[in-house]
């Protein structure tokens, strides 16, 4: 369970990102955060595995304040929250296995790291992760050699070989086209659900964020305005997450959506 | 939409200040041409000048034809230079390298101690020649490979440090991002991070100062740091004219030998 508790970033700039969030993300939760550009959505989630240095506020995962840790104990617990980015944030000219491994480098001396001599436990583990996120044939292609949709894939093995217990993601589908878009989502959530992960998921596609997560929080100049289920994003709520514009004409835009739906379903049962 | 009757049809790319600034630095450089000219023609013995093509056509008719039978003899001085060329920028590399981590803004472990000393270390090398640099070796160490290959080594290690530390600033600094947010340690992040992303840069430097450095060397042997410069000042000063075509001739196929491998291998890298 994550707890952040009155969570604040100001920026040398004086630019205040995040003022006072407080929120709660039980277990197997996925929360979507969405909220316009600039509203601190992404720094919000760097905040808590302070990639970015918070100026107030606690940062609780179980019960240790990860705002509060030295340099050494911060790597350790770094470790229990596995991080998914928008443009995939491989490293381009290393192997798949080797993307994937580098989950593991909290775990193992610089040695083993280096010598790419992973225990056999961390290999098998890779090898079942990358069958789960359907990328088995490619663990020796280089990173990128891969599409847009397969790096990300790789993104979602590395996060989970750290064995996290909870899952950054930033922007995760940003690069990606519609359906890949939704195939990812749903691969995100099954895993999330299969392991009873809890997830902060930044997104800035609002009926994508409707239709994965179970609760969004909206975002405002660096201020929780909205925090619910999807069904209670209404149009009211979304001017205020994002000011004024016509809901329903971009809803109804959304026409694609169904077709992808179709698609990924056969997908799945071609899997099953 | 501005509620605007009349559009302008002029619009300059500059303005009349800089318009004016450029027209000065023009003018400024003009002047300083002229006034280059006159010192050149100051200072010159027309005699000599008016001497110069046939003093080039006696030297000229004196170096033809090569004296061919000296090839064999040239051969381990050319050994001697393409060894003291790759040592050299074996050994500048080796100590380029953390030289250039030091200086890199994103990798350098104080921004205020060792990114300057790093800083100074890769000016300093890379302002003394490589000649300049024989010259003080053969003075400390003595003549021969030795004092030519640490001056190979100490004038790359500017020159690949600059570019070795300007690759590491330019890194992807998300892939980085990715790789601390594992939970990985200082060394973890170099050798994931920022390593992989900096290695084709790392091998085209290396090439590409080994292809200047033959080059470099050939001239060497003329304060006495060993190599073909050492048969070239020879016959020089012998004014066995046929035998410096045969050493010039020579240094160029090198030349161009190790540029075309430079280019095949930079090629194949990328």
């Amino acid at each position: 369970m994550l707890t952040l508790d009155g969570l604040s970033k100001t920026y040398k700039t004086g630019d205040s990102a995040l003022s006072d969030v407080s929120l709660t993300v039980p277990k197997g939760q996925i929360m979507g955060l969405i909220g316009p550009s600039g509203a601190g959505k992404s720094t919000l989630i760097r905040c808590i595995n302070r990639l970015v240095e918070p100026t107030a506020g606690k940062v609780l995962l179980g019960d240790v304040d990860l705002a509060r840790l030295g340099k050494a104990e911060l790597r350790r617990q770094r470790r229990r929250i596995g991080m998914i980015f928008q443009e995939y944030a491989l490293v381009e000219r290393l192997t798949v296995m080797e993307n994937v491994l580098s989950g593991r480098l909290g775990y193992v001396p610089f040695w083993r790291s280096f010598l790419r001599k992973y225990p056999a436990a961390d290999i098998q583990r890779a090898y079942q992760l990358l069958d789960r996120v359907g990328l088995m044939d490619k663990a020796d292609n280089r990173a990128d050699a891969l599409s847009g949709g397969q790096r990300q894939r790789v993104g979602i093995a590395r996060a989970l070989a750290q064995n996290p217990e909870l899952l950054l993601v930033d922007e995760p589908t940003a690069s990606l086209d519609p359906k890949t878009s939704r195939q990812i989502m749903r691969l995100l959530t099954e895993i999330c659900a299969e392991r009873d992960l809890p997830a902060i998921v930044n997104i800035h596609d609002v009926p994508l964020a409707q239709q994965f997560m179970q609760r969004i929080v909206g975002l405002n100049a660096g201020r929780v305005v909205f925090d619910g289920p999807p069904e209670a994003l209404t149009e009211a709520a979304l001017t205020t997450i994002y000011g004024e514009e016509d809901w329903n004409a971009m809803r109804k835009g959304d026409a694609e959506q169904a077709e992808a739906e179709a698609d990924a379903r056969a997908r799945m049962e071609a899997i099953a | 939409m501005t509620e605007i009757a009349h559009y302008s049809e002029v619009w300059r790319h500059r303005t009349p200040r800089k318009r004016l600034f450029m027209w000065m630095g023009w003018l400024a450089l003009v002047a300083l041409f002229v006034w280059c000219w006159q010192l050149m023609t100051e200072n010159t013995m027309w005699y000599f000048v008016l001497d110069a093509p046939r003093q080039a056509a006696d030297i000229g008719g004196r170096m033809v034809p090569p004296r061919w039978s000296y090839l064999p003899e040239l051969m381990q001085p050319l050994w001697d230079t393409i060894n003291i060329a790759t040592l050299g920028t074996i050994g500048g590399v080796i100590m380029a390298v953390p030289v250039a981590f030091m200086a890199a803004r994103n990798t350098t472990p104080s921004q205020t101690i060792l990114r300057p000393m790093a800083l100074f270390i890769i000016v300093t090398s890379r302002s003394i020649n490589s000649l300049i640099w024989a010259l003080l070796l053969v003075a400390i160490i003595g003549p021969g490979l030795l004092a030519g290959i640490v001056a190979i080594a100490l004038r790359s290690i500017g020159f690949v440090g600059k570019l070795l530390y300007e690759a590491i600033e330019e890194t992807d600094a998300r892939q980085i991002e990715a790789i601390e947010a594992t939970g990985a340690s200082g060394a973890q992040v170099l050798s994931y991070g920022i390593v992989p992303q900096i290695m084709p840069a790392f091998w085209g430097i290396s090439v590409f100062r080994w292809d200047i450095n033959i080059r470099e060397s050939t001239i060497l042997g003329l304060v006495g740091a060993g190599g073909i410069g050492l048969k070239l000042q020879a016959s020089l000063n012998t004014l066995a004219w046929s035998q410096v075509t045969v050493i010039l001739l020579l240094i160029l196929a090198t030349v161009v030998l190790s540029e075309w491998v430079s280019a095949r291998m930079r090629q194949a890298i990328i």
